[in-house]
């Protein structure tokens, strides 16, 4: 897939300026460093819905600033290198507005101060990255990864928002100031662990851990520019900020720990191994992306206390492993794109001896394999000597070190992959091709790779600034944690060498070692990718299983389901609420209210048991005339004109469409079990309704409402008919919302015909040809 | 159906009818009657003329398709309740009475006239749409030798 390059193509001017917004956030936000690790916070509030409690504000700290400023800083590289990238591409304005918008939504994540914000600004990065990943959308794969990775992290984000509102009920607040102000009540709370299992689920679909991990590697179907910035710096990091910012008030009890050992555990592992298998360049930085996160999720949940009792530095390691890691990973996506822009492909078997072609990117890409194999004097270096000191220290932290140790160094072979032959090996004719790289693309993966090794030379000052005031928002730290290059001759330094040792071996074994990964892990017989094909497939089908039990298209069903609910929930309310009255068996009635009685029981009748449709219409036209008279009987003029006037009109309605229908007395004789089905509906219909008509007039009628409108009805509404002061006057709102109502089934019937209106020209233009047509139709005539 | 009795009939109760209507409408504030009820006459008498004549010919003796009539009522009724908000301040739909030679006329009127208007729209709508001729099947034998 190689991507649209149109070399002579201008850079729009936005591209250019889209550049600057990310430079000034990042300018900007540099400006609190001194403050934040000072230990101060920030705090902005616009009020939003006051009367709900949630408030549009956000706040800095050391966590929101760390990540505030990968987004930023690696962000001006990536619009830098995407205007170069995209050059030519069809929708370089889309793709700006939409890279612009995720920037601001991820913005949105990390510095929000209300829960109910941070989740909206959650979804925006979903649905940015959707467009984004989605952005070819004229190919089959980039549709699915887009749906794929929306439809994942869309049902975390929602059961996140389960857990928000529970934590907001828990904890009286939706500002997470004042959560975090009160750290420890959470895990008491009856309901901690379903907010921690629904907030987990939102982290964990986000950052793509084990097992949701599959939809990482399928976006990468996404533009480079794209990958580079949210698949490996950003978004996908949103589920660790969110595990980092809920760890004073969630973690710290054994579930909290043993979920995300295990998981981190299990991602981190499997994906180093995974990405030794793969031999496209973008798939194999993908899996290395998710083992990262399987990582920072790893060291988040190790226990904050050590074996002596003292703070443990975990928090502080998977802080550092975020920065080291976003640092890296967005230099290699970054080189990666470039090699792709110009080879045309990134099939690592066919790139070979890149690194003599393009020496800027090699240049990039050494330095950023120096930070990610953990090599002296990178900032990787440091942040991996933490992370094996701390699990080292922790409780139960064997799993953590083994599990962490098996990833770096299968990441250390991947490393020498890309460090190796990508770089050095034989030139095979695809790099041959390769032209150097304008300064837009190489900038970033230099830049980046040597922000990593100057982060490792000052590891003090980088530390101090960033690192630690980030760790302090997540947990305690250590008294006298002094990062620093030299450690002295420690566990953690034979860890490191090993770690080397380990990556060499692997390297020099790598094709058996791939070839006994791809086979066993071939033995595995339901992926993550493939579950979800089968769980979209199963709502697919029950959807239209669904579909074709409810729609069936038959008319008599919908009315026979229709008047059966009617009368199971009327029958359910009338025993609920035990208001079943018997009716004396010969009720006073006068010689007129008899005869319409008898009217209408007669009239139901002929409706029953007739077979012409004409009689069958005039009959129900016949009850509802005699039950508007009924109305008049009893001193109500107005609804007994309306129901006289609606009576007259349905029966004209239903003359006119029935007549065109053929016969029906075929049907209605043709199956004794649904005519039997229907008398069933239709009994239950008539005993519940007047059962409840028969139960409201026990009670004696409330006069309050007709006094109300017999008092106010001429001062108030200027009118003596309170029933049509109250609908014009009183009630006017009511009236205005069914006026709407009829409007729109008007509107409904012209759309479900509207093929007529078609037709009907075309009808008119025959017509006037021919002259015999013209008969049926006075108004064609005259034309 | 189309005997010259009721054709004859129908066009001169047409007339009668729809004056019914239009009465029931305007003394509806004190008597039976009112919007609702008198656009309900009114659609009887078109129906009943759709019953001797044909859909087109209503069509064309409405000079207006119905669903238009029925978009005009609805507006109608919103901007009788916009009158109020800003003649006098208050909320939407608060009627206002003027006096215009000794007859009481209101906002809550025009509302009426509304209402009236949505009901013989819509209700023409349905009578009109089911009327007319399904035009695919005739259509498509007429114009065999023409397609």
């Amino acid at each position: 897939m190689a991507e649209p390059a149109t070399r002579s193509a201008p850079v729009p001017l936005y591209s250019w300026a889209a550049v600057g917004l990310p430079l000034g956030l990042f300018a900007w936000l540099c400006s609190f460093v001194p403050e934040v690790s000072a230990g101060e916070s920030r705090h902005w509030e616009v009020q939003w819905l006051p009367q709900h409690d949630i408030a549009l504000s956000f706040f800095v700290d050391g966590l929101s600033l760390l990540f505030a400023l990968l987004i930023t800083g690696i962000g001006t590289l990536i619009f830098l290198y995407a205007a170069e990238y995209m050059r030519g591409a069809p929708h370089i304005g889309r793709f700006t507005v939409f890279l612009t918008a995720f920037m601001l939504s991820m913005l949105g994540i990390v510095l929000s101060e209300d829960l109910i914000t941070l989740f909206i600004a959650w979804e925006l990065t979903g649905v940015t990255s959707f467009l984004l990943i989605g952005y070819r959308h004229e190919d089959a794969t980039s549709r699915r990864s887009a749906w794929q990775a929306l439809m994942v992290t869309g049902a975390g984000g929602l059961a996140m928002l389960a857990g928000f509102v529970l934590l907001g009920e828990a904890a009286g607040t939706y500002s997470l100031r004042e959560i975090l102000a009160d750290r420890g009540a959470l895990a008491a709370d009856h309901r901690y662990h379903w907010i921690l299992a629904l907030v987990l689920a939102g982290a964990f679909t986000k950052s793509a851990q084990f097992p949701f991990h599959f939809w990482l590697p399928n976006a990468m179907a996404a533009p480079t520019p794209v990958s580079a910035y949210l698949h490996s710096a950003t978004m996908v990091k949103a589920g660790v900020f969110l595990l980092a910012r809920m760890a004073p008030v969630l973690g710290g009890t054994e579930a909290w720990t043993a979920t995300l050992v295990t998981v981190g555990a299990i991602t981190t592992v499997h994906s180093a191994v995974v990405a030794l298998t793969r031999r496209d360049l973008k798939q194999v930085l993908a899996y290395t992306t998710v083992m990262a996160l399987g990582a920072c999720v790893l060291f988040l949940g190790v226990p904050t206390q050590t074996i002596e009792g003292d703070v443990s530095a975990a928090a502080a390691a998977a802080m550092c492993l975020v920065l080291v890691h976003a640092l890296y990973k967005a230099a290699l996506f970054m080189a990666a794109g470039a090699i792709e822009h110009s080879t045309g492909t990134r099939d690592l078997r066919l790139l070979g001896g890149i690194g003599k072609r393009m020496r800027w990117i090699s240049a990039g890409i050494v330095l950023a394999c120096l930070s990610m194999a953990g090599l002296p004097p990178t900032i990787g270096f440091v942040g991996k000597e933490a992370l094996y000191s701390s699990a080292s220290a922790a409780p139960s932290g064997t799993v953590a070190l083994v599990a962490i140790f098996l990833a770096s160094a299968l990441i250390g072979t991947v490393a020498l992959v890309l460090a190796g032959p990508l770089l050095w090996g034989r030139l095979t004719e695809a790099a041959a091709r390769a032209k150097p790289a304008p300064w837009q693309l190489w900038c970033g993966p230099a830049i980046l790779g040597a922000a990593g090794i100057v982060a490792g030379l000052a590891a003090g000052p980088t530390f101090g600034a960033l690192v630690l005031p980030a760790a302090a928002s997540v947990g305690e730290l250590p008294e006298h944690f002094v990062p620093s290059l030299w450690h002295g001759l420690g566990p953690a330094l034979l860890l490191s060498m090993a770690t080397w040792g380990l990556a060499a071996l692997v390297f020099w074994k790598r094709r058996a070692v791939a070839r006994v990964v791809s086979s066993s892990l071939s033995i595995i017989p339901l992926t993550g990718d493939s579950a979800y094909d089968k769980v979209m497939h199963g709502i697919a089908a029950s959807a239209l299983g669904l579909t074709a039990v409810l729609q069936s298209g038959v008319h008599r069903r919908y009315v026979a389901t229709v008047f059966a609910s009617l009368a199971l929930v009327l029958a359910t309310t009338l025993v609920v609420r035990d208001a079943i009255h018997v009716p004396e068996l010969v009720p006073e009635a006068s010689f007129f209210e008899w005869m319409l009685g008898g009217l209408i029981a007669a009239s139901a009748l002929t409706v029953i048991f007739t077979r012409s449709r004409l009689l069958a219409i005039g009959s129900i036209g016949v009850v509802g005339t005699a039950a508007s008279l009924i109305f008049l009987l009893f001193g109500a003029p107005d609804v007994a004109m309306a129901q006289l006037m609606v009576e007259t009109l349905v029966v004209v309605i239903v003359a006119i469409v029935l007549l065109r229908l053929p016969s029906f007395h075929y049907e209605i004789r043709q199956n004794r079990f649904r005519r039997f089905r229907d008398a069933v509906v239709a009994t239950a219909v008539g005993a519940a309704t007047s059962l409840v008509v028969l139960a409201v007039i026990t009670d004696p009628p409330q006069r309050s409402l007709t006094e109300y409108f017999e008092r106010t009805a001429v001062p108030g509404g200027h009118g003596r008919n309170i029933v049509n002061v109250i609908l014009v006057e009183f009630r006017a709102l009511d009236t205005l919302g069914e006026i709407t109502v009829l409007f729109l089934a008007g509107s409904a019937v012209c759309a479900l015909i509207q093929r007529r209106s078609r037709y009907r020209r075309l009808g008119s233009l025959v017509a006037a040809g021919k002259a015999s047509a013209t008969a049926t139709d006075p108004e064609l005539s005259q034309r | 159906m189309n005997t010259l009795i009721l054709k004859e009939t129908a066009r001169l109760l047409f007339v009668l009818i729809l004056l019914f209507s239009l009465s029931a409408l305007l003394r509806g504030h004190n008597q039976v009657g009112g919007g609702f009820v008198g656009g309900l006459i009114a659609s009887i008498a078109c129906s009943l003329y759709v019953f001797v004549a044909d859909a087109a010919d209503v069509r064309r003796l409405l000079r207006a398709d119905p669903l238009r009539i029925a978009a005009a009522g609805l507006s109608l009724a919103i901007l009788s309740g916009v009158v109020g908000m800003y003649s006098q301040g208050s909320s939407f739909l608060t009627g206002v009475w003027v006096e215009v030679l000794g007859i009481k006329v209101g906002t809550p009127l025009l509302f009426d006239c509304g209402v009236y208007l949505v009901v013989v729209g819509a209700v023409l709508t349905f009578v009109l749409e089911a009327k007319e001729p399904v035009v695919p099947a005739s259509g498509d034998s007429r114009s065999a030798g023409r397609e």
